[in-house]
């Protein structure tokens, strides 16, 4: 009878070591954005995204705070906060999705693997389904991601006034690096 | 029997397991770390009307303002109600840091150099570090450079002088509604009468509402505390609009004040807002990033 429960704990505790090391998770995650017209180039940064992505589901999550974004120029980082994405009212944005082509990636194994990763992007309190491309690399047990696309201001109901339409580019190009470590529960 | 025990203890472990596996996934992770958030963009701008607002300037940014104030509306529509006259303040301000900053202008009523240091000493906050309130200090030196109204007698370089020193205590309560109190002191070096004392200590009290992002209304008003002025000297009040369009903060606005700095709206107003004595106005905010700044929040 003791060796049945020592067996079954020590089975339990080997399951639980395994769905550990399936999920990563970064809260150092880097999101920039970039927009570029004629008039004016207007570039943020953020480096304290945070994420978590399951290998065996293929699920990702992300969360970023608004506030958190860093502007060349302080005027910037107020508009951008106080009338742009309302970060009081919205302060965060999140994504939450999969990676559709989960079979064509190895975790195992040491590689680079193009990915498309599905699912919906909330901000300023709106939800759109989204659909990127992105690439995942495992190198020593750690995966790092990466993706780059494109996001329309008017489509997260952030309307920009006429005065300043000109500056503001219709298409904003967002790059995301994320560095994952496993996550030891 | 030894088969039901087993099969029940492996039941009851793997309910445990399944509690790890959520759905949520971001849930997996630990509480993050609070932060210390401090309140910004109380004002539109460093200025509630004429006189300052409890924000300064980022740090390496400077702002150049140029303000007018024109004529008083009961001077009737032969000066297109005070349009044909107009009083005009330029100056310069610059953020030495993200809490202190310094500016400088010059006046054209009465030809005033002024000068100015502001520093933030608490700045609100919430989260880790929390302050309910914002307090700044300012501190304003001011040369008249206007000819002496008696040459005759004997002027010293030190009577054109007059100097400010105020607290600014405020709150942004919340998105859109800000309320500060100015407790003031200004001492004139030289005074026209035996009825004005040299200082001269009044408190102030300002708001704004934000009425759309862009937009707000602000109101200011100065209260000097009795048998120091003469008689015919009034408090000083202005209600206005801040409009902000990308760079530039437009402020447009009606006082009774003819002056835009200190010692001249808070102690030489004599327009009085039951008679029209109004003075139409505007001060136009633009800034320019110098220096580009600090990477990463203190």
């Amino acid at each position: 009878m003791k060796k049945i429960i020592l067996n079954t704990l020590l089975l339990v505790l080997v399951a639980n070591a395994v769905q550990a090391q399936d999920k990563f998770f970064t809260k150092t995650g880097k999101i920039s954005f970039f927009s570029s017209t004629p008039m004016e180039d207007i570039e943020a940064h953020n480096k304290t995204t945070t994420s978590v992505i399951d290998t065996k589901s293929g699920k990702m999550e992300f969360a970023v705070l608004m506030k958190a974004f860093q502007f060349e120029k302080a005027l910037m980082e107020e508009h951008f906060n106080e009338n742009y994405v309302e970060s009081a009212k919205y302060p965060k944005a999140s994504f939450s999705g999969a990676i559709t082509n989960l079979s064509a990636v190895d975790f195992k194994k040491d590689g680079t693997y193009k990915v498309t990763v599905k699912g919906n992007l909330t901000m300023h309190g709106v939800t759109k389904p989204v659909e990127v491309p992105g690439t995942i690399v495992v190198k020593n047990g750690a995966i790092q991601a990466a993706s780059t696309f494109s996001v329309a201001p008017e489509d997260f109901n952030i309307t920009i006034p006429n005065l300043v339409r000109e500056k503001i580019a219709k298409q904003i190009k967002v790059t995301i690096d994320m560095n994952y470590e496993p996550l030891k529960s | 029997m030894k088969k039901l025990r087993y099969v029940l203890l492996l039941l009851c472990l793997l309910a445990c397991t399944s509690g790890y596996a959520q759905d949520d996934l971001l849930s997996l992770l630990e509480e993050e770390e609070e932060t210390t958030e401090y309140a910004k963009a109380s004002f539109k701008t460093t200025r509630v009307i004429n006189g300052h607002s409890l924000e300064n300037v980022a740090g390496g940014v400077m702002d150049m303002k140029i303000s007018h104030r024109f004529g008083m509306l009961n001077t009737g529509a032969y000066n297109l109600f005070g349009l044909d006259q107009a009083s005009i303040r330029i100056g310069l301000d610059y953020g030495l840091t993200d809490r202190l900053m310094i500016g400088a202008g010059r006046s054209s009523h009465n030809k005033v150099y002024d000068g100015f240091v502001k520093y933030k000493v608490l700045r609100q906050s919430s989260g880790k570090k929390t302050m309910p309130i914002s307090l700044a200090v300012l501190s304003g030196v001011y040369l008249k450079t206007i000819e002496w109204q008696q040459p005759e007698r004997e002027n010293y370089f030190s009577s054109r002088l007059e100097y400010t020193h105020q607290l600014i205590v405020g709150r942004k309560f919340s998105e859109s509604t800000t309320v500060q109190f100015m407790p003031t002191i200004v001492h004139r070096n030289l005074v026209a009468t035996g009825d004005d004392t040299h200082d001269v200590i009044l408190i102030g009290a300002a708001a704004r509402q934000k009425l759309t992002k862009r937009v707000a209304i602000n109101a200011e008003y100065y209260y000097a505390l009795p048998d120091q002025l003469p008689t015919d000297r009034q408090n000083s009040l202005a209600i206005g609009f801040d409009i902000e369009t990308g760079g530039h903060v437009f402020q447009l606005h009606f006082t009774n004040s003819t002056s835009m700095i200190e010692p001249g709206f808070l102690t030489e107003t004599i327009g009085d807002w039951s008679k029209g004595d109004i003075h139409f106005g505007f001060n136009v905010s633009r800034v320019f990033t110098i220096r580009k700044p600090k990477k990463s929040e203190s």
